[in-house]
């Protein structure tokens, strides 16, 4: 494992890490957080989707498993939050894991995987939204009781880093895939399946493990959710809505880059809450905004905002042929 | 049976109501060059397609070094050294040449720097190596064959199927390939090949077989097969052996 590639990252977290110094905004840091929460949800989608090739539209089902196994541990059974966390990740892996054994298994690809991920986070809305143990309609609301050993923090900035150290693992992660042989297969799958297994790549297993690295990130997304908002529903935690942004975001910033979800985060984020913010708060009105920013960037950029970053910083020189994101950002 | 690498034993092959593959049995020897020739839907992909585990045959058994690996899964097969071409290339479009070759390589390479330069080396051999950094999507007809080529050997095979890696090449590209396949048959690789070229077959198989419809009908050394009127009616059709040698008489 050599040291090349890792510079930026340190770089980018370095500086991210920075702000709260200077800027004492709750708005900003509010702002920044969702936007790394955000980031750390896409960061997942792109491990299955930008290297793997596999496009979930169901990446809430992760998300929303992390969210309530770290709630319901907290809440029903008075666990500590910090392993309540760790559990959250580990349950939103499991539900990856059988997801993917399922479909993978089944041979289902491309828009009918899609489906059936939407599928699954539809019938886990459905069961949150009745079972008891999730607090049904009602939803759950964890006990507030400040203290870093209950993972709660009195000020912004302390989220604000947790939340910017996850989205830093999991660009270390996302790097240290392009760099391995794991990576090397699970882009070979993506490109061409076939072509893949006569050259010995065991596609089935390579992507079980994309999609339960994928869905673990997905859950930390979603336990960091509920430990900072301190409520959640089913219509938070396994709504279509944050499987739709885990997608735009690395499709915007740009697919099978270690920074597209990153970018893609910060970009949407910042045009969804700018137009909130000049039109007086219309509700739905940064879903119109998704809409035409992905027209925009599928029009212009297919690769991706990052392939835009990446043409400049090549003197302009025009970028890379399409998928050759492996070496992208 | 060091011998014989591979052995195909009576088998079929049915999709639906058509028999693609009927009861075609054929051996392939270690260290040789073996062909398999035949009309276009004579079945011979599909054989290439059972015996690299991509189809399960409906009836019969592949023996692989003496082993029963009937209906093993293609990338179990290319761990034990089997290895494949696509008649019709199937690059990974989006990456480079080297990268290409590199997901061969990782086959029992695991680190990304060894796996990275045992590419180079193979492109280097199939003369790929101006090119590695280029995107495999920008690559001639001739550069795909070679890529394809190029890959497969990246996973050290012992048996190599060779799907028409000739076909939709022009001669000089022809005569710059046959080379390479000789060299790979000289590091100890043994090579299946399926091929249309008459000429390259000729000059590189020392054993074929014939397939038609289904069935092996004719096998045996280059001379023999081409001397065979059973095979050139299969190509041109019945009664056509016998016209050619009236009508050679004739003239």
């Amino acid at each position: 494992m050599n040291g090349r590639g890792f510079f930026p990252i340190v770089a980018v977290v370095a500086v991210l890490a920075c702000i709260p110094l200077v800027i004492d905004s709750n708005v900003v840091l509010n702002f920044l957080v969702t936007a790394l929460l955000l980031t750390l949800a896409g960061q997942g989608w792109n491990i299955l989707g930008g290297y793997g090739g596999q496009y979930s539209f169901g990446h809430a089902a992760f998300f929303g498993t992390g969210a309530y196994a770290t709630a319901i541990l907290q809440t029903r059974y008075g666990l500590n939050a910090w392993p309540a966390f760790a559990a959250g990740i580990v349950a939103g892996a499991g539900i990856g894991a059988a997801i993917g054994a399922l479909t993978f298994r089944s041979g289902l690809r491309g828009s009918y995987f899609a489906l059936v991920t939407l599928a699954f986070a539809e019938v886990l809305r459905i069961i949150a939204s009745v079972a008891p143990i999730t607090g049904a309609g009602v939803g759950l609301l964890i006990k507030l009781d400040v203290g870093a050993q209950t993972l709660q923090f009195a000020s912004r900035a302390g989220f604000y880093w947790l939340i910017l150290a996850l989205v830093a693992i999991a660009l270390v992660i996302t790097r240290l895939i392009e760099q391995s042989r794991f990576g090397a297969r699970l882009v070979a799958v993506r490109e061409n399946e076939d072509a893949a297994r006569a050259l010995g790549v065991d596609a089935n297993s390579v992507k079980l493990g994309a999609i339960t690295l994928s869905a673990a990130m997905a859950a930390a997304a979603g336990c960091f959710y509920a430990q900072y908002f301190l409520f959640i529903d089913a219509s938070i935690a396994y709504g279509p809505a944050i499987s739709v942004e885990a997608l735009l975001a690395p499709i915007i910033g740009g697919v099978g880059t270690v920074f597209g979800p990153l970018l893609g985060a910060l970009l949407i984020k910042t045009l969804g809450e700018g137009a909130k913010f000049l039109t007086g708060d219309v509700p739905g009105l940064d879903l119109v905004v998704y809409g035409v920013v992905l027209i925009v960037v599928v029009a212009f950029a297919p690769r991706g905002f990052a392939s835009v970053v990446a043409g400049f910083r090549a003197g302009l020189a025009p970028p890379r042929k399409p998928g050759a994101g492996v070496r992208a950002t | 049976m060091n011998d014989r690498i591979l052995a195909v034993e009576g088998v079929s092959k049915r999709f639906g109501g058509l028999q693609a593959v009927r009861e075609a049995s054929l051996t392939v020897d270690t260290g040789r060059i073996t062909a398999v020739i035949g009309p276009n839907g004579a079945g011979k992909t599909t054989l290439f397609a059972l015996i690299s585990g991509f189809q399960s045959p409906s009836a019969g058994r592949i023996l692989y070094k003496g082993a029963d690996v009937t209906g093993m899964p293609a990338h179990r097969l290319a761990m034990q050294g089997m290895a494949r071409t696509f008649q019709i290339v199937q690059p990974f479009a989006g990456l480079t040449v080297l990268e290409n070759i590199a997901v061969g390589a990782h086959l029992h390479i695991a680190g990304r720097a060894a796996a990275l330069a045992a590419a180079e080396e193979i492109a280097e051999l199939v003369d790929l190596g101006s090119v590695l950094q280029q995107s495999a999507a920008t690559l001639t007809v001739a550069g795909r064959k070679r890529l394809e080529l190029a890959r497969a050997l990246a996973t050290s095979p012992k048996l190599l199927l060779l799907d028409e890696v000739l076909a939709g090449l022009n001669p000089s590209e022809i005569r710059d390939m046959l080379p390479i396949i000789r060299a790979i048959r000289e590091r100890g690789v043994t090579i299946m090949m399926i091929e249309h070229v008459m000429q390259a077959v000729m000059s590189l198989a020392e054993h074929i077989y014939v397939l038609a419809e289904g069935h092996v009908i004719a096998q045996g050394s280059p001379a023999a097969i081409v001397a065979d009127p059973r095979v050139i009616e299969a190509y041109l059709g019945a009664g056509a052996a016998a016209r050619l040698a009236g009508g050679a008489h004739g003239r």
